[in-house]
């Protein structure tokens, strides 16, 4: 399924919704073409609320049947998550430089988004540093769920604290007033990410199956 | 008094008498917490002025530091002669242990934070007294919910090599709105009423703690027994 | 009582225990033996649902070792290694916490009559970080007599013992034995195996190497028995 549909869909909507964005897409009449970083910065955070609900679900699972699939789809879900958050944080910061003039600014969005990183980052560091499979899967199960759910309220708390002390970020996307172009670009794109997201994950899922299934098959050689 | 709240109590004194009894025989945790407020002179003194202004932050730069210390301490209890089995092998609910544990963590937390706020006033010279009252609500609020996330994470590590590390690793990114919301309200305590936020803060704080600590009775038995 | 089947307990790609498959009736007690690393102690840890096995299945009472862990642990009491007390309690606070972590808290006197059980009752307030090895591992099987168990998972309890030890714990088993408990035994000493079990089972990397019991139960027997089990170890695994 995956390299069937998800693959080219992703492929297909990724390439439209590229260059839609960087292409024909209005130009941005107070940003100008920097502006258009957003096609990018936009869905991948998205693709990276996607993955982190795919870790808690997963972790969910776990903890309630014990089967490995479970954790696999936690596992790839924590990996796309760190990718995901990665490239929202490496956008945008790279709007920043010609914004602000300067490559990192505390701006609410950014700074939470910098702490969901390093949350998920300490989720891999987690899965690496405990030897036992079963003990690794049930300990970042409960990460997962715990990090899930602080979430939102970190970013409550952060946005709240930054919106005390100054005007609220320029990298929310003006979404009622947005021009009915930009907006379209945007969409394509957010389904664009959001299939390569749900491939990638299948795919390693697929994948973290087969090193499982050669790992047993050595077992009982 | 119901199975559940006769464990809940018994871990809670076998962990204060412990702590009480151990070879230390002071409450280590202030000790630290009294080095810092020194530290703190250290580095952003002499000017009283700066300091002044950063004390609600010290204030709790402070009680985190310390608290990973506690935190790691009462599962280092366990590890000696494999406590720790014993407690896997009780039947019932073990949210019962982690409340338990937890609410010892949280008084001597408590205890810490009392002394290292008056010693505060007494060293900056300054009139914290008044303050007081405000000031334990916020800090009963931030110490529980701290230690909410704190005791489930220090049981997992606490099993683990690296542990020193990996507590603050896991910890500190989780505890960050404890943290902002905290640090706000001592704000406000200090600075001698109430502000329209307050509110906001409020709820926040107590809504992570509510969250996190049905999270922890909820998950509590996965970490001990993996 | 003890019931289990093809047993499997996997440490990552190490098999510590392979389809280990036996049984304890009521009123009996099993020795198990063999050499290091034979899988002894995991078994009893299995037993005692302080681990989960890889695979395989196993009831204790009637009571499924994984899905009904709970109701394992109120019939059995486990005496290992590690003895489980806080050095900075009393030998009576420990077994007070202990007791009432199994959900019957327990009062003084019962407490001080179990330590006098186990010749402890002169030390019943003194911090166990002050007592000796040996009285420590009085103070574990005053535990678990505490508890009055059904089942008894006992993990070498004669080592560390002296003379008066010994004879308390035997005394023990007897008795425990006569009045329909199930009791595994783990040990190094064949003596020992001998004088208390009515089965005894032999270990080597992970797997049953051989059972003994009743008539067959002699010395000798169980001495080639032991040997063929050690020799076992050391044949390579891709002859």
């Amino acid at each position: 399924m995956a390299r069937r549909i998800l693959g080219p869909a992703a492929g297909i909507l990724l390439a439209a919704g590229l260059t839609a964005g960087l292409g024909w897409a209005p130009r941005d009449g107070v940003q100008g073409d920097v502006q258009r970083i957003m096609y990018v910065h936009v869905p991948a955070i998205l693709a990276a609320y996607a993955a982190i609900a795919l870790v808690f679900v997963g972790s969910v699972g776990y903890l309630g049947t014990r089967r490995e699939t479970w954790d696999r789809a936690a596992a790839a879900g924590g990996e796309l998550a760190v990718c995901f958050i990665g490239l929202t944080l490496l956008t945008g910061s790279i709007w920043g430089k010609p914004t602000w003039g300067t490559w990192w600014t505390w701006d609410a969005r950014l700074t939470s988004t910098a702490i969901l990183f390093v949350l998920y980052l300490s989720y891999q560091l987690l899965r690496s540093v405990v030897d036992d499979p079963e003990r690794a899967a049930t300990y970042a199960a409960v990460l997962g769920i715990v990090a899930a759910l602080d979430v939102p309220i970190i970013h409550f708390s952060v946005v709240w604290w930054r919106t005390l002390h100054q005007a609220p970020t320029v990298l929310k996307p003006q979404a009622p007033s947005m021009d009915p172009a930009m907006l379209l670009a945007l969409a394509v794109n957010v389904a664009g990410f959001l299939c390569a997201f749900a491939y990638l994950a299948v795919r390693r899922c697929r994948l973290l199956a087969l090193e499982a299934a050669a790992r047993h098959r050595a077992l009982d050689a | 008094m119901a199975p559940f709240l006769r464990v809940t109590w018994a871990v809670f004194r076998k962990d204060l008498t412990v702590e009480r009894r151990a070879k230390e025989g002071i409450n280590g945790l202030a000790f630290f917490a009294l080095l810092l407020l020194f530290l703190f002179y250290f580095t952003l003194g002499p000017d009283g002025e700066r300091l002044r202004a950063a004390l609600p932050g010290l204030f709790w730069l402070t009680f985190v530091l310390a608290g990973l210390l506690g935190l790691g301490r009462t599962f280092a209890l366990e590890r000696e002669n494999a406590c720790i089995d014993g407690l896997v092998l009780a039947p019932g609910d073990k949210g019962a242990i982690y409340l338990g544990k937890l609410l010892a963590v949280s008084l001597v937390m408590l205890a810490m934070e009392a002394v290292f706020v008056a010693a505060t006033g007494f060293f900056y010279n300054l009139d914290i007294w008044a303050a007081v009252p405000r000031l334990v609500p916020v800090g009963l609020a931030g110490t529980v919910g701290f230690a909410a996330v704190g005791t489930l994470f220090a049981a997992m590590t606490a099993q683990l090599r690296a542990r020193e590390l990996l507590l603050p690793v896991l910890l500190l990114p989780l505890a960050v709105p404890v943290l902002i919301a905290a640090v706000r309200l001592t704000e406000v305590a200090l600075a001698g009423g109430s502000a329209e936020s307050s509110a906001g803060w409020w709820r926040l704080l107590l809504g992570f703690d509510v969250v996190f600590l049905t999270a922890g009775l909820l998950t509590f038995e996965f970490v001990l027994e993996p | 009582m003890i019931q289990i089947d093809g047993l499997t307990k996997l440490y990552g790609t190490q098999a510590a225990l392979r389809g280990v498959c036996l049984a304890v009736p009521a009123g009996s007690i099993l020795a198990v033996l063999g050499p290091n690393g034979s899988g002894k102690t995991t078994l009893v840890r299995l037993l005692a649902t302080l681990t989960r096995p890889s695979a395989g299945r196993g009831t204790v009472g009637g009571h499924d070792l994984v899905r009904e862990r709970d109701e394992v642990r109120r019939l059995i009491a486990l005496v290992a290694h590690e003895t489980q007390l806080y050095d900075d309690l009393s030998a009576a606070e420990n077994l007070a916490f202990t007791s009432v972590l199994g959900g019957s808290p327990v009062q003084g006197p019962r407490l001080r009559d179990v330590l006098a059980r186990v010749g402890l009752e002169a030390h019943a307030d003194t911090r166990v970080r002050a007592l000796s090895s040996g009285m420590r591992r009085r103070v574990a099987l005053a535990r678990a007599m505490l508890r009055a168990p059904r089942v008894l998972l006992l993990d070498e309890p004669f080592s560390g013992l002296d003379g008066d030890g010994v004879k308390r714990l035997d005394d023990y088993l007897h008795g425990f034995r006569a009045k329909g408990g199930a009791a595994v035994v783990v040990t190094h000493s064949l003596g020992r195996a001998l004088a208390v079990a009515d089965e005894v089972v032999v270990l080597s990397g992970g797997r049953l190497a051989g059972r003994l019991a009743g008539a067959d139960l002699t010395e000798a027997a169980l001495e080639r028995l032991y040997l063929a089990a050690s020799e076992t170890e050391w044949r390579p695994s891709c002859a």
